[in-house]
């Protein structure tokens, strides 16, 4: 046994998912505030990629303009989204919400498509290049400094939701609307919130994805690992968003290393198969209970 | 606990022996037991939040009490799964009305009837043959025995989430008989139910009681319908039965009074307990038959 | 107007058409349906062919998942373990292809009861992810299994009848809407019987259903199992129409091409999943047609890909928020337009 070799894949894996922590905790916020499954995380990711490859390279800005301009345009699109099509389906059932987003996946990829076409494009290097090495260890530069930055906003908004009471309002409004609005909440602005601040963290980490493997029409696939992720974690748990990446990213890299490159998906769809038999609300997910 | 036992009965049809549930740490049911008669009408009443919902559950099957068992003609049934309890003759309405809002008056009804069908898939797909003439002779026997009993025959055809809540309940209860009962559990068959409304469910539960022969069990708030309709009233608060006897008994005893004005729930009986409780003092102690005081 | 309705037994209160006028349109329907094949151009019995199939398979969704409540996302899957199989009986045995059909159904049978084993722990969503997960695991196995012939999959040869090859579309057309329309009676049926119902009672209420006699993972699995076997005749019939199976014959995104059929038709409903599935099957072949007679029109085949991607997306969306019952509450508003006409209610 190479430990050696299994370190850095171990430590590829763990870096792998911190991005997929970032990804997931994107979904999440907006699964607490709304309790919408939002399938299209992967696609509105690509969209952020894609919006910084635009004013990067095509509009030629410079990095510190790039960046913040791709992320607050997504941000706008997740207000766009949620106010068009997620608020019309307020009180249906999960089911439809969930295939909206489904759709929504659709249109986003076709629009992608035909806007910038479906060929595999770069973003501009903007991370340091040189070679992280921890011990005997290498690791990529890209996916090191993308981890860092995944794991620094996830400590952020933890802690703001610990500790600010817009947390508290967030998760208020996804358990009981009614109530929420009695108590003074402005539902409607939380939801907004919720969207736009989402579609921005995915904005980053779509940006932090594409710079390491360039961007392209399928790179939504992303959001399926994503999925499984927020699964093992937990649909509503911020904490286990950050532990479902580590792990599935952990998963993935061993299974690819040891066993080959397509038995990566296939670990992590097992994986979901997995907890969802033995845990199906995930490692910190609250459990819901049913009344007859 | 406090128990008036009339003569010496026949063997029960359902009995409930110390029945324990807990969610969590707390004892929604805490070793309930008591008997239900052949061709009877039981009535279990108290406050909200007694139980009385969790024990209709915990009969049903829904719930696994953490002690105690349910005995249905003689045979335990404590490890049976819910379905099967249906098909042994437990028939249930429900207190939030759980009719299938995707089906007409008529398929919630024969839905009720499915334990005790024999089409399978096969049948089914083919249709002709089994499946018709089965479907058939159970809307010839539900059109006949429920729908002319129940006077629904109007809306037989209606989407159920189109009728009003009085006919909503009707047809619950009309469901609850197509699963040809041996005992009729009903959770507050007339709650939100004008005076006329409950007049007629109160016809119907004695009309099903003697046309069909059907036992009944019911959880119910409305003391009139209580004291007029039951045999024997089993009072629970708090997950434990704190009296058992005949209306007349029931509503005089004082644990009862203590646990209702308690609560301050329910006005009609205030007064029937108050009428009660100068009687009471009037005459030293109960009679040993509960017959004649009030 | 709709007049002289009243039926005399409980059993023609029961028939699956009961006015005299739709057994009407039934037989014109059928007359249709035999005149068409003689009529049609290659392309077009190509599309009824491709039409029927989805038919098949979108009925077969609408029973687990507009029926039963069970949303699954793995219709496609289903119907890669019945065209394999179908490819597999073909090329190595040779067996007749109506025993093939079966055992292709009988196969994703399996298969979809085996996926639906988790469904009494786990609800809803999480359901919907779990069959998101059976569905790459089956691609996974059909890519690298040596039956199934790895990433180039099998080419078969067509199906005979006695002796006679179905090659082209026109004959392919006498088996397969035949098989559909057996399929679709089957649903039809279905719901009129115990069977029916209680897929009915679990998706609206299933621990009610359980209290009033029905045994629940029992009926999921009928359900599950059901469904795919409908996906797996289907997934048959399209091993026989386009001869060669593949690992990407199958995409996830096929499995929702089937869920937004339904959605678009109509949940439970069987007349839905008819028109859902085509709508769904007609609309990128209208958007060709229109591209084509554009002016310009050479130039925006490009974008004929992205477009048909955005509108599939549309669609979708569009049923969800303005007509959530689907096209078939569009036709039944229709109907009781004219059931009433001249009358206006």
């Amino acid at each position: 046994m190479d430990w050696a070799y299994l370190f850095e894949i171990s430590l590829t894996g763990l870096a792998g998912g911190g991005l997929y922590a970032l990804a997931a905790l994107a979904f999440v916020m907006v699964y607490k505030a709304t309790r919408v499954v939002n399938i299209a995380i992967g696609e509105i990711l690509m969209v952020g990629a894609y919006l910084f490859f635009t004013f990067s390279a095509s509009f030629a800005l410079p990095l510190w303009l790039a960046i913040p301009a791709a992320v607050l345009c997504c941000g706008l699109l997740g207000a766009v989204i949620e106010r068009t099509i997620i608020r019309p389906l307020l009180g249906e059932p999960p089911i439809s919400v969930f295939m909206v987003t489904v759709g929504l996946a659709s249109v986003l990829v076709g629009l992608v498509e035909m806007i910038w076409t479906a060929d595999q494009r770069r973003l501009p290097d903007f991370m340091p290049t040189q070679p992280i090495m921890i011990g005997e260890a290498f690791l990529a530069p890209k996916i090191f400094w993308g981890a860092v930055i995944a794991v620094v906003f996830i400590a952020v908004v933890l802690l703001v939701f610990r500790f600010w009471r817009g947390g508290v309002a967030l998760r208020a409004t996804a358990s009981d609307q009614a109530a929420a609005y009695s108590m003074g909440i402005n539902v409607p602005r939380v939801f907004s919130l919720a969207w736009v601040v989402s579609a921005m963290i995915a904005a980053v980490s779509g940006i932090i994805v594409g710079s390491i493997g360039g961007i392209s029409s399928s790179m939504g696939i992303f959001g399926l690992s994503v999925l499984v992720v927020v699964i093992v974690g937990g649909l509503d748990s911020v904490l286990g968003a950050l532990i479902g990446g580590l792990f599935i990213g952990l998963i993935e890299a061993l299974a690819g290393a040891f066993l080959g490159g397509e038995y990566k998906l296939l670990s992590t769809f097992i994986m979901l198969v997995i907890v969802l038999m033995i845990r199906p609300y995930g490692l910190f997910g609250t459990r819901e209970i049913e009344r007859l | 606990m406090a128990t008036h036992t009339p003569g010496s009965p026949a063997a029960p049809l359902l009995q409930v022996d110390g029945i324990t549930l807990a969610f969590g740490g707390v004892k929604a049911l805490n070793g309930v037991g008591f008997a239900v008669q052949p061709g009877s009408i039981t009535a279990v009443i108290g406050p909200n939040g007694a139980g009385k919902t969790s024990l209709f559950n915990t009969i049903s099957g829904f719930y696994r009490p953490a002690q105690g068992r349910i005995l249905f003609e003689g045979r335990d049934i404590s490890q049976v799964h819910a379905p099967q309890r249906a098909k042994l003759g437990l028939g249930r309405s429900f207190q939030n009305i759980a009719l299938f809002r995707g089906m007409t008056v008529l398929d919630n009804i024969k839905l009720g009837r499915h334990a005790h069908l024999k089409t399978n898939v096969l049948d089914a797909l083919f249709y002709m043959g089994r499946a018709r003439r089965e479907e058939a002779a159970l809307r010839a026997d539900i059109e006949e025995r429920i729908i002319d009993f129940l006077e629904i025959d109007h809306i037989r055809h209606a989407p159920v989430s189109a009728l009003p809540y009085g006919l909503q309940k009707r047809v619950e209860m009309a469901r609850a008989l197509a699963m040809q009962p041996k005992v009729l559990m009903l959770d507050e068959p007339v709650a939100g139910m004008n005076r006329e409304e409950t007049e007629d469910m109160a016809r119907f539960i004695l009309d099903v009681r003697a046309e069909w022969g059907v036992t009944v069990l019911m959880v119910e708030h409305d003391m009139g319908m209580v004291m007029d309709l039951s045999d024997h009233v089993v009072v629970l608060n708090f997950g434990q039965v704190i009296a058992q006897g005949t209306p007349t008994q029931v509503q005089a005893d004082p644990e009862v009074i203590r646990a209702y004005l308690g609560s301050g729930d329910v006005g009609d009986l205030r007064q029937r307990l108050h009428a009660g409780l100068q009687n009471t003092a009037a005459s030293a102690a109960v009679s040993a038959d509960g017959v004649g005081v009030a | 107007m709709r007049i002289g309705t009243l039926k005399q037994s409980y059993v023609a209160d029961a028939a699956l058409f009961d006015s005299r006028t739709q057994k009407v349109w039934l037989a014109v329907a059928a007359a249709l349906l035999c005149i068409f094949p003689f009529m049609a151009s290659d392309y077009w019995l190509y599309l009824a062919c491709l039409v029927s199939i989805n038919v098949a398979s979108a009925t077969g969704l609408n029973i687990l998942t507009g029926y039963t409540g069970l949303v699954s996302l793995g219709q496609a899957a289903f119907m890669g373990l019945g065209a394999y199989t179908v490819a597999i009986l073909e090329t190595r045995l040779g067996t007749p292809f109506i025993l093939n059909l079966l055992a292709g159904g009988l196969v994703a049978m399996l298969g979809g009861i085996v996926v639906g084993i988790p469904s009494l722990r786990v609800k809803g969503l999480y359901l919907a992810i779990a069959t998101i997960a059976a569905s790459f695991i089956a691609h996974f196995l059909f890519a690298n299994l040596a039956l199934t012939g790895g990433t180039t999959g099998i080419s078969m040869p067509p199906a005979k009848f006695f002796g006679l090859p179905l090659e082209t579309s026109f004959r392919l057309y006498w088996v397969i809407v035949p098989v559909t329309l057996l399929l679709l009676l089957g649903a039809a049926n279905l719901f009129r019987t115990r069977i029916g119902r209680a897929f009915i009672a679990i998706r609206d209420r299933d621990i009610s259903a359980e209290v009033l006699g029905i045994p629940l993972l029992r009926y999921k699995l009928l359900s599950f199992g059901l469904s795919s076997f409908y996906a797996g005749v289907a997934g048959g019939l399209w091993a026989y129409f386009f001869r060669v199976v593949t690992p990407e014959s199958f995409p996830l995104l096929m499995s929702i091409f089937f869920l937004a059929a339904i959605i678009v038709g109509g949940m439970g409903s069987i007349l839905g999943a008819i028109l859902g599935a085509v709508f769904m099957t007609m609309v990128p072949e209208l958007l060709k047609l229109v591209v084509d007679l554009l002016p310009g029109g050479s130039e925006l085949t490009v974008f004929l890909s992205p477009v048909r991607t955005i509108i599939f997306g549309l669609l979708i969306i569009g049923f969800l928020v303005f007509e959530p019952l689907g096209l078939a509450e569009v036709w039944r508003r229709i109907r009781r337009f004219f059931h009433l006409w001249p009358f206006r209610n």
